[in-house]
Order: C-alpha cells, then sequence, then structure tokens
C-alpha cells in the first residue's frame, strides 16, 4: 500500500493517483462469475454484435467497481468511503486501456470528520470520459491524531 | 403532455419494496470479487495484513454488493431495452466475512423524458444493506433507463 494521505496534503485541485486498467475478455467472463450478471453482451461477440454493439463491452458495475478501487486507494486503510456515485455515458470495450483518475474539488471539516469531495472518472485510451463520477472521502488529519 | 411508457399506474409502484432476503457473507466470495475486479488492496484480499489495520479483518470492497444478486422490484413499462444508467452508493458501516447482511429494495423513483430514441423511463431502485447487529451498511441508488 502507499503511504497513508492526510487531510492536510491535499487542497482543492490536487489530483488523485491515477489507476491504470486493462481489462481483457478474461477479465469480463471473471466479473461476470463473481458478479451474477451474465448478460451476454459482456462476453459473447456475436450476441453483442447482434445487438447493434461493436463487440463486447465492459459491464458498468465493473467500470464502477474500478473507480471504486481509484477512490480506495487514495483514502487508505485510515480513510473511509463516504460516497460514490458513477454514470454510465460511454461504453468501453476489452482490450483497451482504461484510466481511473480524479481530482479534490473542497475539503472541509464535519463535526469531528475531515472531509474531501473529488470529481473522478474513468477515460478510454483517446482520453474520452466515458464513466464520470464523484466520491466523497473521510481522510486522517494529522491535527487530530 | 402525457406521459407515454410512464403512466399514472406504473407510478403508484413508487415506495413499493421487495421482501427482505438474506444473505451470509464468506471470505472468499469477497477475496473471488477482489480478485475478478483486478483490485489487490489486502483489506480486501488478505485476511492476515487486514488484522493488523484498524479494522481488525477484511471487509468488502465498495462495490461488492453487486455479487449477492439482489434483484430490484420489477417495474413493468412498455419498453423492451434497458440500460445501466449508474450508480449512488452511500458507505456507513464495513460489510465483514461472517456478517449476515438482509436487504430491501424499494422503488424510489420513476420518471419519463424524451430521448433521442423517444420515451425513456428512469427508474430509481434504493437498496438497502442492513447487518446482523441492526446497522445500516450501505445504500444503494441505481438508476436503469428503459427505452
Amino acid at each position: 500500500m502507499a503511504a497513508q494521505i492526510y487531510y492536510e496534503d491535499v487542497e482543492a485541485g490536487s489530483e488523485l493517483p491515477s489507476l491504470e486498467k486493462n481489462p481483457t475478455t478474461r477479465q469480463l467472463v471473471q466479473y461476470a462469475g463473481a458478479s451474477g450478471d451474465f448478460y451476454q453482451i459482456h462476453y459473447d461477440k456475436d450476441f453483442a454484435m447482434a445487438n447493434s454493439l461493436p463487440g463486447v463491452i465492459l459491464h458498468g458495475a465493473l467500470k464502477n467497481a474500478f473507480l471504486g478501487q481509484l477512490v480506495t486507494d487514495f483514502a487508505g486503510e485510515l480513510g473511509w468511503l463516504r460516497k460514490l456515485a458513477v454514470q454510465y455515458r460511454g461504453m468501453d470495450q476489452p482490450g483497451s486501456k482504461i484510466t481511473g483518475r480524479g481530482k479534490v474539488t473542497k475539503k472541509y471539516v464535519d463535526g469531528k470528520d475531515h472531509v474531501v469531495e473529488c470529481e473522478i472518472w474513468l477515460e478510454n485510451a483517446k482520453g474520452e470520459k466515458t464513466t464520470p463520477g464523484t466520491a466523497t472521502v473521510v481522510l486522517p488529519s494529522r491535527a487530530a491524531r | 403532455m402525457a406521459n407515454k411508457i410512464v403512466t399514472d399506474e406504473v407510478k403508484k409502484l413508487i415506495g413499493a419494496e421487495t421482501e427482505p432476503r438474506t444473505f451470509d457473507i464468506e471470505r472468499g466470495q469477497i477475496r473471488r470479487f477482489a480478485e475478478a475486479i483486478g483490485d489487490p488492496n489486502p483489506l480486501f484480499n488478505d485476511e492476515q495484513a487486514a488484522r493488523a489495520t484498524h479494522f481488525g479483518g477484511m471487509i468488502a470492497p465498495p462495490t461488492f454488493m453487486r455479487s449477492l444478486g439482489i434483484e430490484f422490484m420489477d417495474v413493468k413499462v412498455s419498453a423492451n431495452r434497458a440500460l445501466d444508467g449508474g450508480s449512488e452508493w452511500e458507505y456507513f458501516v464495513p460489510i465483514r466475512p461472517g456478517d449476515r447482511i438482509t436487504v430491501v429494495s424499494k422503488v424510489a423513483d420513476i420518471r419519463e423524458s424524451e430521448g433521442r430514441l423517444g420515451p425513456m423511463a428512469f427508474i430509481v431502485a434504493e437498496t438497502r444493506y442492513t447487518n446482523q447487529y441492526g446497522e445500516l451498511c450501505v445504500i444503494q441508488r441505481t438508476t436503469t433507463i428503459r427505452y
């Protein structure tokens, strides 16, 4: 695990460490099994193409999981993910790099919690944001230790 | 203008809830989910390493609840296609191996808007995950688009 980040380490505009994912058709099958989502557009190319898709596409929920990983990596083991929201705007296909990114939009103290709000997204190899979202993370504070 | 697919009859489903279902959470199930999403975080994979943290043991990753096979309330609208529009999650208490999680899903909202492909129904399912101590762990709001 990377070194723990603290509330005092970030400001509005700070970037989250990026997360590179390289999903494969094998991963889509693995995710279908683990999640129980067996809709064929995620692993049967003929079925996907018969449904006007360019080929098999990633489960939206798998992309949601990638963004979950982005923010739990950022929060570290002393942080707590309070809210995570994602919207599926564009399709992603396996065999191509996907990068999770984010930046802090604001920080504030809420009672005893040190809260950081972030804009997060996945972008495809062309740099297009296919999956935007937001996250609210409670970080540890050096002052409160 | 009157709605085409989200009729007054369909809207009566807002607030309807599924019967509660209870799931036993197993450590191997959490680890398999973490492996499937490719997340090596020790909190989700390694009981020994996770014991050394303030959580005191493994916890479930943020979207693990997807693996429980929850069925949202069935909302019948005259549309053939469905799309997952996105989700919002709120987290209160970690879900851990050995937990018994009770799940209730309700229809939080149904609305219609006109898209390029005709009328689209936006159906929001709000699903609550509560542990064996009666603590609310997670709220999930997932939007399904029917068109």
